[in-house]
């Protein structure tokens, strides 16, 4: 059991909490930075691409950790933003417009426009908020369809390269280069995160999430407050989708759909709501599924001749998951890692009421 | 002039007259203390105050301003602050946070400079975190200030809503019961703090109230309401011995007429 002596207000600001704790995080870094050099030596980036594409799910999966995690606001939209973000940045790319300023500008408009559609759904709480986003995600694809002189409609839309100054990245032909780019948006984001936490803006929101009355009572303005939180989730979302298009290399109608919207939102659940640790290890968690069915079923026949063609697998196995966390985990997988941790940190003294809460789940969650 | 002034304000729900033609003020410094039995309309006035309910007649001033044409979230700008009769604590934050989120009302920065945590954002945050720190010294709190409010005893989330309405730094404090299910030891606390707050302070405090010795020890004035109306106004003894404050708690004493005695 460590403890940590205060002696500054510092000490509450900073973003480690102890010297400890940084120098786990600048380990996590290196490995981080590091990664690549693995399949530089195998000479074999096909995981690396997976990686890379975790990491773009993990930046979405903190714009709907602010929204959901932090505001309390449920949304089964967010792949809209993300389709936002993703055709924006392919017009403005086309268009002309330098990576540098073409990338910023597809977040902060997916960020406006997000706004602006979710204004008047802000109003509404709970399932309702769900069942309002949800008709957006819904609506996206008969969008993308109509909207065809920038989307290209059915036929879909290729995805220029990025070019910064000169130095051109591709998913494909340098994948390396499109690694350390994502990661370096992830890391800026992530502080981003941390910073917003730390200051009054974050404090808001939480403070929404927790009681909107008594946030009233403290001259929280909750629809401002509201529109912020989709503002800077949609923002994240669209620089996510962005990211997702020059990943894919092309788009149609059917990329943005609503099996995304939903598997962001089972992601930060899976991970653990309300922590920014829960979008990565949800996004960890939905990177890995897929590999691992693909995995098994050869295996499977390979080794017993067995061949396992259940179309829907991937589906019935993020619902079985997602049950499962529900009914047994509520806090996500961040939740489960901090018991494990304070566990061995005040073993043999650990209760297992410990983290037990009065209140299960979010307020905002619950029919109102 | 009065610190706060509330003229003739009615509140109707539907055809239940909740609060009937009251009319209050409370001076600056003083400790006043609203009293009756459930469904006075003690709470209702708070709400109305706080803005949640908006009155079908008469008039809210504070400070000199007209509070009617405020909303909810413009109120503690004025430096009204409040607590709640069922806790309303934000639950899954820390001590110190909830406390940290009472200075909503002293914040300056936007959300760009929060994101990006610029130096106006840090300097602001050292001025906050100073001022709730001085918040916890004074009401103790410095064992809890980093445990989540979910896992706190009673008495303790009472404390800290206590510590969140004065993290604010308000000029009048609105304390709903604030001894309600306290202890003993802890409803003394509480008189030692409202008396601490009011003379050293120099904080305003209007309080709903049921433990009519806490009311006593710590009040100047005391307002009894029954059915949304006044019954009286004065010293806390003045009121106990008033014919009708004692009507509406204990009744008339004549059996055949208490159906009949509140009409």
């Amino acid at each position: 059991m460590r403890f940590v002596f205060k002696t500054s207000y510092d000490a509450d600001i900073r973003l480690f909490k102890h010297r400890a704790q940084a120098t786990w995080y600048v380990l996590l870094l290196l490995l981080v930075l590091a990664t690549p050099l693995y399949f530089v030596a195998i000479d074999d980036a096909y995981l690396l691409g997976e990686i890379t594409g975790v990491l773009i799910l993990a930046i979405a999966g903190m714009g709907l950790m602010l929204l959901t995690g932090h505001t309390g606001l449920p949304s089964l939209g967010h792949a809209t933003f993300m389709a936002l973000g993703c055709y924006v940045n392919i017009n403005l790319l086309n268009a002309g417009v330098p990576w540098v300023i073409a990338f910023p500008v597809s977040g902060l408009l997916a960020g406006l426009i997000g706004t602006l559609i979710a204004l008047p759904v802000l109003r509404l709480h709970g399932v309702y908020l769900a069942l309002a986003t949800l008709a957006m995600s819904i609506l996206t694809s008969d969008f993308v369809v109509l909207a065809e002189p920038w989307t290209g409609g059915i036929a879909g839309a290729a995805v220029p390269d990025i070019n910064i100054f000169g130095i051109e990245v591709n998913r494909y032909s340098t994948p390396y280069k499109f690694y350390y780019l994502v990661l370096f948006v992830t890391i800026l984001l992530v502080w981003a995160y941390r910073n917003l936490l730390r200051t009054p803006t974050g404090r808001s929101f939480t403070a929404v999430r927790d009681s909107e009355i008594s946030a009233r009572a403290m001259g929280i303005n909750l629809t401002r407050t509201k529109a912020t939180s989709f503002f800077l989730s949609a923002t994240a979302a669209g620089l996510a989708g962005a990211l997702f298009g020059h990943s894919a290399g092309y788009v149609t109608n059917e990329t943005f759909d609503l099996v995304m919207s939903i598997t962001l939102l089972l992601m930060i659940v899976i991970g653990g709501l309300g922590f920014i640790h829960g979008a990565f290890f949800g996004a960890i968690v939905v990177g890995i599924i897929p590999v691992a069915i693909a995995n098994g079923r050869s295996f499977l026949a390979n080794a017993f001749d067995v061949n396992i063609n259940i179309p829907g697998l991937e589906s019935a196995m993020f619902a079985f998951i997602l049950v499962c966390f529900i009914l047994f985990e509520p806090m996500g997988l961040y939740g489960r890692w901090l018991k494990i941790r304070t566990y061995f940190e005040l073993f043999p003294f650990y209760r297992k009421d410990m983290f037990k809460r009065q209140k299960s789940y979010l307020k905002t969650d619950r029919v109102q | 002039m009065s610190l706060l002034e509330i003229e003739n304000v009615t509140l109707r729900f539907g055809g239940l007259v909740a609060v009937d033609n009251v009319s209050l003020h409370v001076e600056t410094g003083e400790v006043f203390a609203l009293v009756g039995p459930n469904g006075a309309g003690k709470s209702t006035i708070f709400n109305l105050i706080s803005r949640f309910y908006d009155p079908a007649e008469g008039k809210i001033r504070f400070d000199g301003n007209d509070l009617l044409t405020q909303s909810a979230d413009q109120v503690p700008g004025f430096g009204i602050a409040r607590t709640f009769q069922n806790i309303e604590l934000f639950e899954q934050a820390t001590v110190l946070q909830n406390l940290l989120v009472g200075r909503h009302r002293h914040r300056t920065t936007g959300v760009l400079s929060d994101v990006l945590f610029s130096r106006k954002a840090y300097r602001e945050e050292l001025r906050h975190r100073e001022a709730v720190e001085q918040v916890i010294e004074f009401l103790d709190l410095q064992a809890y200030r980093d445990k989540m409010i979910g896992g706190l005893p009673y008495g303790v989330r009472k404390v800290v809503e206590l510590g969140r309405a004065l993290a604010s730094e308000p000029k009048l404090l609105l304390l709903d019961e604030p001894a309600s299910g306290l202890s003993v030891e802890e409803t003394q606390d509480m008189a030692f703090w409202i008396e601490d707050i009011q003379k050293q302070m120099g904080i305003s405090v209007m309080m709903v109230e049921h433990d009519m010795g806490l009311v006593s020890a710590v009040s100047n004035r005391v307002m009894a309401l029954s059915d949304g109306k006044e019954l009286a106004t004065g010293t806390s003894a003045d009121v106990q011995s008033h014919p009708a404050v004692i009507e509406a708690y204990l009744g008339t004493g004549e059996i055949s007429k208490t159906g009949t005695s509140r009409a």
